[in-house]
Order: C-alpha cells, then structure tokens, then sequence
C-alpha cells in the first residue's frame, strides 16, 4: 500500500519551491493591498475634502479654480437670509422629529417584547417594509397620501390644511422610528435579564425595576437613536423636498437648489459648517457613550466588589 | 377567606388589565404612524395604480391594467435601473471584498480606527458628499482636466455620462458592502487557510475554494444592502448625471410631478416595489438554505 502514501510526500517535497515562489507574490500581493485600502480611503474622502477646500476659496463667483485662501464666504453664508431660514427650518424640523422618534421607537421595543407572536411578526414585517421600500417610493407616495387627503378634508369641512412643518416632521418619524426601534431591540436583545429579574424578586415596583435597571442599560442605543434620527432628518433630501410647503425648506434642499445651478464657495461654505457640525454632534455623542460605559463599569465593579465581600463575609463570621 | 381570594382574583384581574393598557400605549404611537404614513400611502399607490389620470391631473378612480400594459411597453428606466445597480453591486465589491479582507486580517490593532473610518461618511450628509463629486469630475478643478491632459484631447466631461452616475453609486454606498463582508471574514477561522496552503493549493485556490465561500454569507447580505437602495437612487442620477442618465427614481418623480399622471407613476412604483421583495424573498431563501445546511453539516 505504498500508492495512498506516496501524494501525502509529494507536497512537502515539493514545497520549499512553492514556498519560495509564494513569498515574493506574497510581498507583492501584501502591497497591492495595502495600496488599494489606502486608495479606498482617498477615494472616500478626498470628495469631502475638496468641498472643504473650495468653501475657502477666494473668488468672485462660481469658480472651480483655486484662487487664493479666505475666509469670507463663511461670512457671505452666514449673512444670507435665505441660508439663516433654511437653517432654522432644519432645526425646526429636526429637533422634534428625533424627539418623537426616539420615544416612540423606544416605547414600541418596550411594548413589542409584551405582545403576542402575531403582534411582534406584524410589526416586525412593517418596519422592514419601512426601510426596504426605496425612499423615493414613500416620499412620492406620502405626498400623495397627503394631497389627496387634505382635499378630502377640505371638501368635507372646508379646513384647507398646507405642506409644511408638520408634515416633514411626519413623514422624517416614520423612517426614524424604525430605526430606533432597531437600534434599541438589539441591544434589549442583547441584555442580561437577570438583572431586571432580580430586581424584581428585590420587590421593585415594575416602574422603578424600568428607572432604575432597563433604561441605564438602554440609553446607550436611546441615545445612539436620537443623534442618527437628528442627523437623518437635518441631513434627508429627498423625503423633505416633496412634503415640505413653501417657506419651511431645509438646508438640504437650500444646497440642491443652489448645486442645480452651479456650486458656488457659499454653498460650500454651507455644507462646510454642515459637516463640522454633524461631526460634532457624533463626537459629543461618542463621548458621551464612552463616559456613560465608564461610569457603569465602575458602578459595575462597585458592585462586584460588593457581592465578594458579601460572598467573604460568612465564612468570616 | 373567600373575600380575599376574590379580592385578590380581582385585584390579578385589574393588574392585568393595567399591564394590557401599557402594552397598548406603549406600541400605539408606532403602530399608528406606520399605519397612515406607510401602509396607507402603499395601500393608495396600489390602488391608484389601477385608475386612470385626471383631466387636470392626478388620480381619478377607474380599473384598467392600463398603467401596468405601458410601463411594461416602456421598460426604458426600469432596465436601465437594474443595469446600473448590476453594475454598481459589482463595483462594490471588487472594491470592498479586497479593503474587507485587508481590515479582516491585515491592520491588527487599527481595525477599529479603519472601521470607524468607513463610519464617518455615513454620518455626514448623503447630498453634499454626492455634489462634492460635481467639483471633481465637473470642468476645472478635477480629474476631467487631468484626464484631458493625459490623453491630449482637452478636458474630458465626465459629468452626465452613466459613468460619474456608478462613481457616485459606488461611493455612496460602498460601506454598506464592506460591513457585512468584514463581519463574516473577521470570524474566519485562520487555520483553514494555513491548512489550505499546507495542502498546497496556491493563493487563488485558496482564495476560491476557502475564503470566498466563507465570505459568501456577507458578499451576499452586503450585494442586497447595496442594490436595494441604488435601484431607488434619485439624487445622484439627478446631480451626477444631469438628469441624462434616466434611472427608476427619476421615472417616477416625472410621473408624479411634472407629469401628473399619478396612476402610471403608481404602476411604476409597484414595479420598483415587487422587485425588492423578490430580492428579498430570494435573500431569505439563500440564508435559511444557508442554516440548514450548515445545521446538516454540524450533524
């Protein structure tokens, strides 16, 4: 039986060579890796950086040469009357959609873990149908939706209802809502239960066990909700374009309007400061759930602590 | 005693029924925002999409298949939809499977900066990343001079082609594929491929018959997470393209807008529509296919 025995030596015979050829390919092939993340990461930001750049661009008009370093179109930005509206309509819109989102998302991740199968299932299909169905679909369709009904309304009691704040607000809670729901289902997914248990067997009332236990474990993702639903609606062109009413238009669709008719230093000069203060929000947000980690490690540790002398004391006395 | 025990039935009774009001508070605000904003305006665009255009515009109430028979007769966006969103997927991951692995196995202890790194565009604004691309590939800074200069013909216009549209793509939503991809190559046992190569298959049968096939689970998830939203996509063909590059989205808001002719928009819409589920259905399929296997497998 000397057959079977012979490929098993072939290889290591022959591997030194292959070893060999390997090695250099390998180097080569170690580079071209290095080369193309390096590449991906210019390609993903380079664009972000030009925007930057040309915001401080000093030129007339809408010149895509670079003419010299200033700082005035920020000024220029600042000033306009048009961009100060935009800019309050963003937050006008953006502050109570989070707001609600973030409750109503939370509430329903609470309540869905106390309904039925069928219930859950249901709900389930629905805030995946929310965020498969292309967001053109449901701006085009809320529109409608919107029309029609507020025609319906007027022809019924003569209320003429507008586009406008309420219902961008509207329809930006819907998308954030599932994704709040998301966010904080994963991480109820993810809890210890024994700790809401045994504060339970500790006779807390259903209230405080929630206070005290659950909503600590949950404000990581609450929080995580909120910034994402903020950012969602501060930053969402597409939904706010076809439900928004004149005079309340966001400073997404304050840029569109101005790049359809050629990027100037101003508009980037907008999505500049729109930028930095996006990524300030994360920051702060980053932080925040950093230090929040912190402090329920060392309450955490603090605790340990307390049930090993606990566990110590008996024996002792 | 007989009082207490129906003192306490009831008093069980009442806390149950104040635990079905808080189950039923708790879950109205959502439930009821997903009825009118989502299932509603689906329920509308179904049912418009069997009627017919008001004389002035809009919807008037009729059943014909009308709507359906044109957008069939007229597959021009829709094809060039799932054209562009092919190739963009594929875009995708000949750039994303590479920088997946590189993270995967290769940057060690900067794994969580070069995550955090494919995060932060994802946190910034889709639109102004998108324009940014009319700086670069638009006349004058970018790379259309560059490449003008390079093949000595004047500057190249980018800018409209369905080229700067799959740039765009690509970019807007590449992290999406390199997530997924990460995740299942980040929990790859090592050892199958040092086996692998201890067996003596070089780099690209290792590469095909052991990385690939683990990877497959995330190539997948990350090719539906990417097409899905690209067969949709509005902005980018709108500003990358010019509104040359014609695509599903931009169909559908010349139906409903300028157009208004609300029914045939309908029609289109439930087009875009059933091709997600199916997509989706068939997702689902190759992964519960996937788990039984492997269950099998483990057995």
């Amino acid at each position: 039986m000397s057959a079977p025995a012979l490929p098993a030596t072939m290889p290591r015979v022959a591997r030194p060579s292959v070893r060999g050829r390997g090695d250099r390919l390998g180097s080569l092939v170690e580079i071209w890796f290095r080369a193309h993340s390096g590449l991906v990461y210019l390609f993903l930001y380079a664009p972000i950086l030009v925007v930057v750049l040309f915001a401080f661009n000093d030129t007339e008009g809408a010149a895509a040469r670079w003419e010299g370093f200033s700082t005035r179109w920020f000024g220029i930005a600042l000033d306009d009357p048009v961009v100060r509206k935009s800019l309050t309509n963003s937050f006008i819109v953006a502050i109570p959609n989070a707001v609600l989102a973030t409750a109503f998302g939370t509430m329903a991740a609470l309540g869905l873990q106390r309904v039925g199968r069928r219930v859950r299932l249901g709900f389930d299909m629905l805030t995946y149908m929310s965020v498969i169905v292309p967001e053109i679909v449901i701006a085009l369709a809320t529109l409608v939706l919107f029309a029609t009904g507020f025609d319906a309304i007027e022809s019924a009691t003569g209320i003429k209802l507008k586009f406008g704040y309420p219902t961008i607000i509207a329809a930006h809670v819907l998308f954030n809502t599932s994704l709040v729901l998301l966010l904080v289902r994963a991480r109820l997914s993810g809890m210890d239960r024994t700790l809401a248990e045994a504060s339970e067997d500790l006779f807390a009332t259903p209230w405080r066990t929630f206070r005290q236990i659950t909503f600590p474990l949950l404000l990581p993702a609450i929080v995580a909700g909120f910034l994402l639903s903020f950012t969602f609606s501060f930053d969402d062109y597409v939904i706010t374009t076809f439900v928004s009413g004149p005079g309340s238009s966001t400073l997404p669709l304050f840029i569109f309007g101005q790049v359809r008719r050629g990027v100037t230093p101003e508009t980037n000069a907008v999505a500049t400061m729109i930028l930095g203060f996006t990524l300030a929000m994360l920051l702060v947000g980053q932080i925040f759930l950093i230090w929040q980690a912190r402090r329920a490690g060392r309450r955490g540790a603090g605790m340990a602590a307390v049930v090993g002398a606990e566990a110590e004391e008996p024996p002792a006395g | 005693m007989a009082i207490r025990a129906a003192a306490g039935a009831t008093a069980v009774q009442s806390g149950r029924l104040r635990s079905r009001l808080l189950t039923t508070v708790l879950v109205a605000p959502a439930g009821l925002w997903y009825l009118v904003l989502l299932v509603l305006p689906l329920v509308i665009v179904v049912v418009f999409s069997f009627g017919v255009r008001a004389k002035n515009g809009g919807y008037a109430p009729a059943f014909v298949l009308d709507n359906y028979a044109r957008a069939f007769s007229k597959p021009g966006p829709f094809i060039d939809s799932l054209w562009m969103s092919a190739a963009g997927t594929l875009a995708c991951l000949l750039v994303g499977l590479p920088l997946a692995y590189f993270i995967a196995t290769r940057a060690r202890r900067r794994k969580g900066l070069l995550i955090l790194l494919l995060v932060v565009p994802f946190w910034t604004s889709f639109l102004i990343r998108t324009y940014a691309w009319l700086l670069i590939l638009g006349p004058g800074v970018g790379v259309g001079t560059l490449l003008g200069g390079l093949v000595g013909g004047g500057r190249v216009d980018l800018l409209g082609t369905p080229f700067a549209v799959l740039i765009g793509l690509v970019y807007g939503y590449l992290p999406l594929m390199v997530f997924p991809l990460y995740v299942t190559l980040e929990r790859m046992d090592r050892t199958l491929i040092e086996a692998s190569k201890d067996l003596g298959a070089g780099r690209w049968a290792t590469f095909r018959q052991v990385t690939l096939p683990v990877a497959l689970p995330g190539l997948v998830t990350g090719s539906i997470l990417v097409f899905i939203p690209m067969m949709g996509e509005y902005v980018i063909p709108q500003l990358l393209g010019l509104g040359r590059t014609y695509l599903m989205g931009n169909a559908l808001v010349t139906d409903f807008l300028d157009a208004r002719n609300w029914p045939n928009g309908s029609a289109r819409a439930v087009g875009l529509i059933v091709i997600m589920m199916v997509t989706i259905t068939g997702y689902l399929w190759f992964v519960n296919r996937g788990r039984r296997t492997r269950e099998v497998s483990v057995l």
